[in-house]
């Protein structure tokens, strides 16, 4: 191993790192508010790269959606969902004797977004949009899915304890792989990059798309901090995050909190899928460990810090890189075992501070 | 009362035919859904565009869904080995499926026919038989090309998984048996791994004069484009679960003159004419491509092909020892598949015989290099 080598593996692993803090980010955010651990994250991500390779070239020969018209699956599944939520919605109202207006405005709300993300797919299926073009309307397609997601499969056991809210977590990710398999098919997908240049820094070469990934990890950051701290929306959020039964005392909607990090941890996901699409081939099964690892990180920041989970991400993808150098044979190996000491040394720290 | 005549004779004769025939039944098991449903659908595929009858005995097929669940293959087997009775079970497409499946095969006295190379320990596989072509196979056809090139050592970059731990293994011993290409770098990935950096460093650090990249599907082009990418300049070589056109749909121009070893049933259109199985392999793509679309071959379908090829040639035989549906018959059936000697099929030419029920012979693997995102066969 020489500097060259060095500072090569060094790179791979820090823009790897990048999309594990956005997803690293993401756990935290969810589980800070919500209490769930959220383990469907990185089935977000196969969700965004895979809806974008579909755009970009259609469905692959000889799977059931080839036959079918060329929107990607994921704009059905959007619909789907939402028309069950509506109906679940509708059945809940009818109990509890709701009027009919109501209803109807509660079912409107609910299936405004999917219509028209839907007719928009239908208006932009056949014509090929620019890249960026079909990159935002892949957000706008994945991000919905949170929000309807937590309302149908967390929003009635909201005040249940962590350790329920885990169990749901699993069901949730197997329920949005086997969805996965039969919207995007067995095999895989590759974007296009959204830049192609190369810059020549001393021994290493920063590709373009590695640039992308930086950017758009700080971007987002920046746009959460300012979120957090500044609007209005967003305190409220962490005043949830603080105590829950203190917030809805004030007037915030708990399950609109719920709804709204979902939201905000689907558009994290399909974009790290975005900005992972272009290197790397991604399958309908592929975002469990790239999820995995951005969970190790958060667990860095003992899923509560996110400066912590950030910097706990860029060791994970520093660590993979140099793990896949010395033995490529044991990489996950060490990647999952540095979760122990750690997991040991904030026990130590912190002890048992709840009862759960 | 006149007109009733015709049909009451026809009636009469439907009956009796009906008495002379038992049917054939061949049950069979598939991954449908499940991770390993890009495997099972191909056959599924091509069990659709099977014969009504083989040798004048109507086929009663019936398929079940193994979801790529040993658990559910087994139970599948063993609901059609007891229910329905079946004379043949085919199946599975994905590896552990078909050797849980050989266990109830072995059980019931059936004879197995299975769609995936999977290794069983000795005596396990007296009622299975493979039709895809093993890994050791595949190696020599490689060999004997890398020996051509006058390649004496290479890198090998493969799955973590039994897969490339099967290639690693047999591509050795076929290498010490024919005096082939040394390794000398043995690297690993994942499935799901994003990046090859730094197995590709190390590999370029190493600097063979070829690489063979073990992988299957659309998996195959990611350490391949990490390769290119990281400035590998020598031949690269792929394994035949490579073979399909998600290699040029994801590798791009990054797998340009790269060479891959295939069954010849995925390139038939160029094979010379003296290849024993061109004729059955232009047959198969064009009945396949018919059905399903153009550009839709594949190396699973054919395997579904042979199958019909196999069961042609050893029913008749086993007819003549009882009736479908008896024990005679299913071990008549499992005896004329190991006597039945050198056979062409789509997909390469078998030889099965009491010990060796992989049966394909080295005749079997075709070379194909990647030339503007098409198969070239090379000579």
């Amino acid at each position: 191993m020489d500097f060259s080598i060095a500072s090569i593996l060094t790179l791979d692993g820090v823009t790897n790192g990048a999309i594990y803090a956005l997803l690293a980010l993401a756990t935290v955010l969810v589980f800070a508010i919500t209490r769930i651990i959220f383990i469907g994250q990185g089935d977000f991500v196969a969700y965004g790269a895979i809806t974008l390779a579909i755009l970009q070239n259609g469905n692959p020969v000889g799977s059931f959606w080839h036959r079918h018209g060329d929107l990607p699956g994921t704009v059905w599944l959007l619909l789907a969902v939402a028309v069950i939520a509506a109906v679940v919605d509708g059945v809940r109202g009818m109990r509890r004797g709701l009027g009919s207006g109501v209803l109807a405005k509660e079912a409107l709300l609910t299936l405004a977004v999917p219509v028209l993300v839907f007719a928009v797919a239908w208006f932009a299926g056949p014509r090929s949009w620019p890249l960026w073009a079909q990159s935002l309307f892949t957000l706008a397609v994945v991000t919905p899915l949170g929000p309807l997601v937590y309302r149908l499969a967390y929003e009635p056991l909201a005040d249940a304890s962590v350790l329920v809210l885990l169990i749901v977590s699993v069901g949730v990710h197997f329920a949005l792989t086997g969805l996965g398999l039969v919207f995007f098919g067995a095999e895989g997908f590759r974007n296009p990059s959204f830049w192609d240049e190369r810059f020549q820094l001393g021994p290493v070469t920063v590709s373009g798309q590695a640039f992308i990934i930086f950017v758009a990890t700080i971007t987002l950051m920046s746009a959460l901090f300012v979120f957090f701290e500044l609007t209005l929306r967003g305190k409220a959020l962490r005043a949830t995050a603080v105590n829950r039964l203190g917030a809805r005392l004030m007037g915030i909607s708990t399950s609109g909190a719920g709804r709204l990090t979902l939201g905000l941890a689907a558009f994290m996901g399909a974009l790290s899928g975005l900005l992972i699409g272009p290197t790397a081939t991604i399958f309908y099964d592929s975002g469990f460990l790239i999820g995995l690892k951005g969970f190790v990180a958060a667990i860095f920041g003992g899923l509560a810090s996110y400066p912590a989970a950030a910097l706990g991400a860029i060791f994970v993808g520093v660590l993979e890189s140099f793990g896949s150098f010395w033995a490529s044979a044991f990489k996950e190996v060490i990647v999952f075992t540095v979760i122990i000491p750690v997991l040991l040394w904030r026990s130590f720290l912190h002890g048992h501070d709840d009862e759960e | 009362m006149k007109a009733f005549r015709p049909l009451a004779i026809a009636l009469a004769a439907l009956f009796a035919a009906g008495a002379a025939q038992a049917d054939i039944t061949i049950g069979v098991v598939l991954p449908l859904t499940g991770p390993g449903n890009g495997l099972g659908i191909p056959v599924n595929n091509y069990v659709k565009l099977w014969p009504t009858s083989i040798a004048g005995e109507k086929l009663n097929v019936i398929v079940l869904d193994d979801a790529s669940d040993p658990t559910k293959g087994v139970q599948n087997a063993k609901k059609l080995v007891t229910e329905d009775k079946v004379d043949i079970l085919v199946g599975s497409a994905v590896t552990p499926v078909a050797i849980a499946m050989a266990g109830v095969a072995a059980e019931a006295q059936t004879v197995q026919l299975m769609m995936s190379p999977a290794n069983l320990p000795a005596g396990r596989d007296t009622w299975s038989f493979r039709l895809p072509q093993s890994n050791a196979v595949m190696a020599h056809a490689l060999i004997e090309h890398m020996k051509k090139k006058g390649i004496k050592q290479i890198g090998f970059l493969g799955y973590t998984d039994a897969y490339g731990e099967g290639w690693l293994n047999d591509f050795k011993a076929e290498s010490a048996k024919l005096g082939g290409p040394q390794i000398v770098a043995v690297e690993r990935f994942a499935r799901p791994d994003t990046s090859v950096t730094a197995q590709a460093l190390k590999l370029v650090a190493a600097n063979p004069p070829a690489i063979l990249v073990v992988a299957s599907g659309s998996g195959a082009a990611m350490p391949h484009k990490g390769l290119i990418e990281r400035g590998y300049k020598g031949t690269i070589y792929q394994t035949h679960a490579a073979a399909s056109r998600d290699l040029m749909r994801i590798g791009g121009k990054d797998v340009e003159g790269s060479f891959v070893v295939s069954g010849p049933a995925v390139a038939p259109e160029q094979l010379p004419d003296s290849h024993p199985s061109k004729k059955l392999a232009l047959d198969f793509v064009q009945k396949y491509e018919k059905a399903y679309g153009a550009g839709s071959r594949n190396q699973f379908g054919a395997h579904g092909y042979d199958a019909v090829i196999v069961l042609e040639k050893a029913v008749p035989v086993a007819l003549k020892a009882g009736k479908p549906g008896t024990q005679a018959f299913r071990t008549a059936l499992r005896d004329a598949i190991e006597n039945m000697g050198r056979t062409v099929l789509s997909q390469g030419v078998v030889t099965y015989s009491k010990d060796n029920h992989w049966g394909f012979t080295t005749e079997t693997g075709v070379i194909l290099k990647v030339v503007k995102g098409e198969w070239d066969v090379e000579n």
